[in-house]
C-alpha cells in the first residue's frame, strides 16, 4: 500500500514517522519497558525474590525501616521487605495492561457511539451526545470511589475488570464526541452521497465509506487515550480503589510508598520515573503519529 | 412520446431558520414548480446559472432529495411513494454522476472497489465475476483495467470522472443523471468526457439527463434543452432550435455570453439576438421578485411581467418550443427567423 498525495497518507506519514528522532526515542523507551514488564518472572527469579513475598530479615533495617538499594536489592525494600525492583516490574505489567485495555475499550465504544450518533442524527444523536455529555460532565475521582466502594470486590480479577471498566466509561466520551463531529464533516462529503445513491444501505455506507475516512483520527486520540488512562489507574490505585492489594501497580506502589518516603526515597523515585516515563513516551508518540498524519489528517 | 421521466410542478422549499427554536423566517425556494418530461432513449439538458436549481433538481429526480410539493414520476411511478423493492430497484434504474470528481470518490477505497460497489450493494456479481465486471467496465469508459488497484488520488480529475461514470453505468442504468459531469474539469479534458457520454449512450442506449452551466457542452450531447432560472424552467426546446431561435430574453443572453468567450463562433447570436450581455447576479431564490423572476434583469420587461409570473407555453407554428416569457417576440415563431430585432 503505498502512493501519497491527496487522501493516501500511510505510506507518507510512516515515512514521515520514521524520521522524527523524537518519535524514536519514545518508541525504544516504551519498547524497554514492555520488556521490562515481560521479563518480570526473570528479575524474580533472578534476585530470588518473588513478587508478594517478604523479607524482613534482609529487606528492613534493625528499626523496622526498609533497605535501600543495594546487592541484595537493587531497587531497594518496601516496608515489608518486599523487592521493589520485582513488584516495579510486575506492576508495570498491571499498569500497562489495564491502560491499553481501557484505553481500547474506551475507543471502541467512542467509535461505536459517536459513529452511530454523528450518522443517525435525531434522536438516537441527542441520545448519544446527552450520554457523552454526562460522562464528561460527571467528577471522575468521586463516582469512580463511589462505585469502587458499592461494589465490594475482593478478587484480583475482578478489581481489574472494574478498573478498567471504569475507566474507559470516563474516556469514551471525549474520543466519541471527536468521533461524532468528525462523522458529521465526513457525512457531508460527496462520496457518501454518491453511496446512497447506489442504493447502499446505512450500514454498508458507515464501515465501508464513514470508518476509514476516521480511522487515523481514532488512532491518534486512542494512543493518547493509554497514558492518561495509565495515570487514572495509577491515581485509583494510589487511593486504594484501584487494583486489590498486594497485587502491585505503580500507582500502588506510590500509595504504599507515600508513608515512608522521607526515610526511603526510592518507593517514590521508582514507580515515579516509570510512570513518568511512560506516560511521556506515549504522549510524544501519539502526537508524533498526529504530526505524521499532519495536513492530511483531516482527510 | 412514452415518459421515461415525469417531474409535474416540483418544488424544493428549504425553511430558513434563527435561533435556538428555529423559528422560520423565510424559504430559500431552490425549486419552484418545474415541469418536464424525459423520453426513454432520449437526452434532456438542463443550463442555467449557479443556484438556479439544476443540482436541486438532479438530486429530486434521483430520489436523494425529497420535493416539498408536486411529483417525480419513473415509469408512472412516484419515487416518493415506492416501497422498499421498489426503492431498491430505482436506485438500480437511475444512477448520477456528481459534478465534483475528487469529493464524489471515497479516498480512500480503491478505484476498482469503488467501481464494483453498486453491483456488489446489489448483488449483482461477486468475486472473479465482479472483478471482470469492473475490468471491462473500466475498459468501457477509456481506462486501463490493470489500475483498479490505485487510490483515486492517483488519477487526473478527467480520470476519475470516467471512475464516477463507470460506476454510474455499472448496472445498465435506465437513467444517467449527470450533475455538472465535466464543469470542474480542464477545457480539454471536458470534450472527451462530453465525448465519452455520447459514445455510451449510443452503445449502451442510455437516456440521459445531462446538467450543466455551460450551453455548448448541453448543446453538444442534447436532443433537447431546457433553460432554468431561479428554480424554474424559462424554456424547453430541442438543442437545434434553441440555439438558433431562443425564444426567452435570458436564453437569448446566455447564448450570446457563451459566443462572447468563444471568438469562433460567430452570426446572429453573437449580438444575443440584439439584447446585450446579462448584467449582475440573479436574485436570491429566499428573496424572489414578483412576477416574472427575470425582470429585474430583462431589458424586454414591462408592468405586466413585475405583476404575473409568465407560463411556460408553446407559441403557434411551434408546439414542441415552450417558453415562459409574456413578450416572446413574434418573428421567433416563425420557422425561418433567427434575428430578433429589438
Amino acid at each position: 500500500m503505498t502512493g501519497g498525495g491527496r487522501g493516501m497518507t500511510s505510506g507518507s506519514a510512516w515515512a514521515r514517522l520514521r524520521r522524527d528522532r523524537a518519535a524514536a526515542g519514545a518508541a525504544a523507551t516504551l519498547l524497554l519497558i514492555a520488556v521490562f514488564a515481560l521479563l518480570a518472572p526473570l528479575w524474580a527469579r533472578w534476585t530470588g525474590h518473588p513478587c508478594d513475598a517478604a523479607f524482613p530479615a534482609t529487606g528492613l533495617a534493625a528499626d523496622g525501616t526498609p533497605r535501600g538499594p543495594s546487592r541484595e536489592f537493587w531497587l531497594g525494600a518496601d516496608p515489608l521487605g518486599r523487592d521493589v525492583l520485582v513488584r516495579a516490574a510486575y506492576g508495570a505489567r498491571i499498569s500497562l495492561a489495564v491502560g491499553v485495555l481501557a484505553a481500547l475499550l474506551a475507543a471502541l465504544a467512542g467509535t461505536a457511539a459517536g459513529t452511530v450518533a454523528g450518522y443517525a442524527g435525531g434522536a438516537l444523536d441527542a441520545l448519544l451526545a446527552r450520554l457523552m455529555d454526562t460522562a464528561l460532565a460527571l467528577p471522575h475521582l468521586l463516582v469512580a470511589i463511589t462505585i469502587a466502594t458499592t461494589f465490594q470486590i475482593t478478587s484480583a480479577a475482578g478489581s481489574l475488570a472494574l478498573t478498567v471498566l471504569v475507566i474507559a466509561f470516563f474516556s469514551f466520551a471525549a474520543l466519541g464526541r471527536v468521533v461524532r463531529g468528525q462523522v458529521l464533516v465526513v457525512k457531508e462529503r460527496p462520496f457518501i452521497e454518491a453511496a446512497r445513491a447506489t442504493g447502499a444501505p446505512a450500514a454498508r455506507i458507515v464501515v465501508v465509506d464513514v470508518l476509514p475516512n476516521v480511522a487515523a483520527q481514532v488512532a491518534v486520540l486512542t494512543s493518547l487515550l493509554v497514558p492518561a488512562a495509565i495515570v487514572f489507574e495509577a491515581t485509583l490505585s494510589f487511593l486504594g480503589v484501584g487494583v486489590r492489594p498486594p497485587m502491585p501497580s505503580w500507582g500502588a506502589m506510590l500509595g504504599e510508598g507515600g508513608a515512608a518516603f522521607r526515610s526511603a526515597w526510592w518507593l517514590l523515585a521508582v514507580p515515579g520515573t516509570l510512570l513518568l516515563l511512560t506516560t511521556l513516551a506515549c504522549n510524544l508518540l501519539g502526537d508524533a503519529v498526529r504530526d505524521a498524519l499532519g495536513p492530511e489528517r483531516g482527510r | 412520446m412514452t415518459a421515461l421521466l415525469s417531474v409535474r410542478d416540483a418544488r424544493v422549499h428549504f425553511p430558513l431558520t434563527r435561533g435556538v427554536l428555529r423559528r422560520e423566517i423565510g424559504r430559500v425556494r431552490a425549486l419552484d414548480g418545474v415541469t418536464l418530461d424525459v423520453a426513454a432513449g432520449e437526452t434532456l439538458g438542463i443550463v442555467g446559472e449557479s443556484g438556479c436549481g439544476k443540482s436541486t433538481l438532479a438530486r429530486c429526480v434521483t430520489a436523494l432529495q425529497p420535493v416539498t410539493a408536486g411529483r417525480v414520476l419513473f415509469e408512472g411511478t412516484d419515487v416518493a411513494a415506492l416501497s422498499r423493492t421498489g426503492r431498491k430497484a430505482f436506485r438500480r434504474d437511475v444512477q448520477i454522476v456528481f459534478q465534483d470528481p475528487y469529493g464524489s470518490l471515497n479516498p480512500r477505497r480503491r478505484v476498482g472497489s469503488i467501481i464494483a460497489d453498486p453491483l456488489a450493494v446489489h448483488r449483482v456479481a461477486s468475486g472473479e465475476a465482479l472483478r471482470r465486471r469492473v475490468r471491462d467496465l473500466m475498459d468501457l469508459v477509456g481506462l486501463d483495467p490493470s489500475h483498479a488497484d490505485r487510490f483515486p488520488a492517483e488519477f487526473s480529475g478527467g480520470q476519475r470522472q470516467r471512475v464516477a461514470i463507470a460506476r454510474a453505468i455499472a448496472l445498465r442504468p435506465r437513467l444517467l443523471v449527470c450533475d455538472e459531469p465535466v464543469s470542474a474539469l480542464d477545457a480539454s479534458v471536458q470534450a472527451q468526457i462530453l465525448n465519452l457520454l455520447r459514445d455510451l449512450r449510443d452503445e449502451l442506449g442510455l437516456t440521459i439527463v445531462f446538467i450543466a452551466h455551460d450551453l455548448p457542452a448541453v448543446r453538444y450531447v442534447s436532443d433537447r434543452v431546457a433553460v432554468m432560472y431561479l428554480g424554474r424552467v424559462v424554456e424547453l426546446a430541442a438543442a437545434e432550435d434553441l440555439h438558433a431561435r431562443p425564444r426567452h430574453p435570458y436564453t437569448a443572453a446566455l447564448l450570446a455570453a457563451a459566443a462572447a468567450t468563444d471568438p469562433a463562433e460567430t452570426g446572429p447570436i453573437a449580438t444575443g439576438g440584439g439584447l446585450p450581455l446579462l448584467q449582475g447576479e440573479p436574485p436570491s431564490p429566499a428573496a424572489p421578485p414578483p412576477g416574472c423572476g427575470f425582470h429585474p434583469r430583462c431589458p424586454r420587461a414591462t408592468p405586466l411581467c413585475r405583476r404575473e409570473p409568465p407560463p411556460l407555453i408553446s407559441r403557434p407554428g411551434a408546439p414542441a418550443h415552450l417558453a415562459a416569457c409574456h413578450h416572446v417576440p413574434e418573428h421567433a415563431a416563425l420557422p425561418a427567423g433567427p434575428e430578433a430585432g429589438s
